[in-house]
């Protein structure tokens, strides 16, 4: 069951993005929005992991932390421009998602979910503990992307929180794109077989382990992009964004909107970024309600949000 | 469908967050949970009990002031969420806060760029060092509490010590910031240690130090449980030469952790704050720490960190700077401010100038030694 075709997917999120800040009444809204779409985009790559592949990844952060802190040290030790930076840190992302995904998507089942839940512990060790390079749990400042500078001597004039507003919102629209486009080709045709039954796939002859690997680098590399663009945007990253609490809340999202559409899981990142803005005085029991929310969505309403109230709608309407 | 989702969604916010109109808005982004809770809770309880002081006083200029707190959890990212927010949204005329280094480093750019006084309540020298013009900070640094501890054992003729620092983030960079100034004091270390955080046993370390030819006094940078292990380990060696200790371990609990007979002897700098009940009469911060304290420990039922004084320091030197300015505006703040003087606080005698946006000096610390399971100052 597909929601929406691609066209429409895109247009709505373009149309929201657009018309939105026109009802923002201060540019603290601008930074909420740009958050959203940070989190959308690693959301988004994890439906092609996910919704597309049907396997599970607990350890997505790190590829945030890895392309989050390579926008901080490549500029310094290698000289890189920062927007090269995240270039590079996409495809280290890459690299080590096809080194370590080889092994790992051999596993089944819980075994994928356990074995990247202690790879993305890893990276967020590594990170805390490199102190001398990654400035330790106190973190590190991130060098200036320029791109605003630019836009400015062409006449552009965007304030700090609105060109991010801009700019990753861009991103997501074609990360969005790029992976809309995937569920529609042979790759998406081939990764949705294996969704199905791994056996079935097989038979027909997808080539099962050479599949799930590129979901998992293609969705690696969409968090490490997400984690660049929060690094360059904040201007100082510490190892949170590469924490555990950092891959749990990505898999909610993209599970409370609706794994199998890209739409709904860029709704479950609008949710669980502007709830903890709404509900302030609950932030003590933030943990607790993603894991209620994600035990809740499990049981009522597996296909998640989107999907769930749009098969509801539909069925009425029959 | 999807449309109306997302944009009632939005709606929401927008709703729940529109500003309501005040006098004075202070804002406050603090770690009340998360692993920074136990600074970051005590620094949002003195925030409220203060302001409500303040309001029933009469407010500040005839004005009273609105306080608007944050939790951030300890996680940088949402402190710089929660920064825009004090900044953009509810126009806060400056703001108090980052509990730790991580949140006040992220949240910087947010208030220099906005032109939004700023008062830091985490350690790290890099928040005012160099000194950027709106961001302020109150507690001492951790190369302060080093030179502490060497005048001191200058004073005592120690030429040659031993450390035994732990790994994690604040042993690391006390030890760090020691070895810096060490060479000023003329003070040599032969024997360089350290444990990790969670290590249980510092017996080998200890030997190893003991060992040494010519050790005169051990110093521990350290923080948590490790300093304790240490202290009963030491007494367990029988050493017998003095052991120093940080301020990150200053407090009642220290004593009971380590016990107070392996504590005996031990000697650590430590704010007035802690020794409150036997400041000498004559010491001009003894109005200010027992008021505090006794009004603190009568609002929350709970004994007083030094951490909640970092705040109260912080909410006291921008009311006076409010006073003084005559004026609200975030920059007028910022100047008076800057012009801080003689100002007398929980952690010290504050005077800032252009250069000086931290404004302590030694006399922030007293020198106390552990006695009978309490604290005596030997200045």
């Amino acid at each position: 069951m597909r929601f929406s075709s691609k066209a429409t997917t895109l247009l709505i999120l373009i149309a929201v993005i657009a018309i939105a800040p026109v009802f923002f009444p201060s540019s603290y809204y601008f930074r909420v929005g740009s958050l959203i779409f940070v989190n959308g985009l690693a959301v988004t790559g994890l439906v092609v992991l996910i919704g597309y592949a049907g396997q599970i990844s607990l350890g997505h952060a790190g590829f945030a932390g890895i392309g989050a802190y390579a926008c901080a040290l490549a500029p310094v030790h290698l000289g890189l421009h920062p927007a090269l930076a995240a270039v590079f840190g996409a495809a280290l992302s890459a690299t080590i998602a096809f080194l370590v995904g080889r092994p790992i998507l051999r596993l089944k089942g819980y075994y994928l979910a356990v074995a990247s839940l202690g790879f993305g512990i890893l990276v967020s060790m590594v990170l805390s503990n490199e102190a001398r390079l990654t400035g330790g749990p106190d973190g590190m400042a991130v060098p200036e992307l320029g791109l605003r500078g630019v836009l400015r001597t062409v006449g552009v004039d965007l304030s700090n929180t609105e060109f991010w507003y801009a700019f990753s919102g861009l991103v997501l629209v074609l990360g969005a794109w790029l992976a809309l486009n995937l569920y529609h080709s042979p790759t998406g045709r081939a990764l949705r077989a294996l969704h199905g039954s791994e056996i079935a796939a097989r038979t027909v002859g997808v080539d099962v382990a050479h599949y799930k690997l590129v979901a998992f680098v293609l969705s690696a590399v969409y968090a490490s992009v997400s984690g660049s663009l929060l690094a360059l945007q904040n201007k100082f990253i510490t190892p949170d964004v590469a924490g555990f609490m950092h891959s749990i809340e990505m898999v909610t999202m993209t599970v409370l909107g609706g794994a199998g559409s890209v739409l709904g899981a860029i709704l479950g990142a609008v949710i669980l970024t502007t709830l903890p803005q709404v509900l302030t005085i609950f932030q003590e029991y933030e943990q607790l309600m993603l894991g209620l929310v994600m035990m809740l969505v499990m049981i009522f309403m597996r296909q998640g949000l989107l999907p769930s109230i749009a098969r509801s709608v539909r069925g009425r309407g029959e | 469908m999807k449309f109306a989702l997302t944009t009632t969604a939005l709606a929401l916010v927008l709703g729940i967050a529109a500003p309501a109109f005040a006098d004075i808005r202070i804002g406050a982004t603090l770690s009340e949970t998360g692993p920074a809770a136990f600074l970051g809770d005590p620094e949002a309880k003195t925030l409220k009990m203060l302001v409500e002081e303040i309001n029933a006083a009469g407010g500040v200029n005839g004005e009273k002031i609105e306080l608007i707190v944050y939790d951030d959890g300890g996680d940088p990212n949402k402190a710089r969420t929660f920064a825009t927010r004090l900044v953009e949204d509810d126009e806060v005329v400056a703001v108090i806060g980052g509990t730790t280094t991580g949140t006040s480093m992220a949240i910087i750019p947010v208030f220099e760029d906005a032109e939004v006084p700023f008062i830091s309540l985490a350690g790290a020298i890099e928040i005012i060092d160099p000194v950027k013009p709106y961001t302020f900070k109150t507690p001492h640094t951790d190369r302060m509490a080093c030179a502490k501890i060497f005048e001191d054992m200058k004073k005592t003729g120690i030429t040659k010590i031993g450390v035994i620092s732990g790994s994690d983030g604040f042993g690391a960079s006390m030890r760090k910031q020691c070895l810096e100034i060490i060479g000023e004091y003329g003070i040599e270390v032969l024997a360089d240690e350290t444990y990790g955080p969670t290590d249980a046993d510092m017996t080998p370390q200890l030997t190893n130090i003991k060992g040494k030819e010519g050790i005169q006094a051990v110093l521990n940078p350290g923080f948590g449980q490790g300093p304790a292990i240490v202290t009963r380990n030491y007494a367990q060696l029988a050493v017998g030469l003095p052991l120093y200790q940080s301020h990150g371990v200053a407090s009642d609990g220290f004593i009971e952790l380590a016990g107070a007979e392996a504590a005996e002897g031990v000697r650590l700098p430590g704010t007035a704050l802690l020794v409150a009940e036997i400041l000498p009469e004559n010491d001009p911060q003894r109005k200010v720490v027992t008021a505090y304290k006794e009004a603190y420990e009568k609002a929350t039922g709970k004994p007083v960190s030094t951490f909640g004084g970092y705040a109260h320091d912080a909410l006291r030197i921008l009311v006076d700077a409010i006073v003084r300015a005559g004026s609200a505006e975030p920059s007028d703040i910022r100047d008076a401010i800057e012009a801080t003087k003689g100002f007398v606080g929980t952690t010290g005698t504050v005077t800032m100038t252009a250069e000086d946006h931290l404004g302590l000096d030694l006399s922030a610390f007293r020198m106390l030694e552990i006695e009978k399971g309490g604290w005596k100052i030997v200045e």
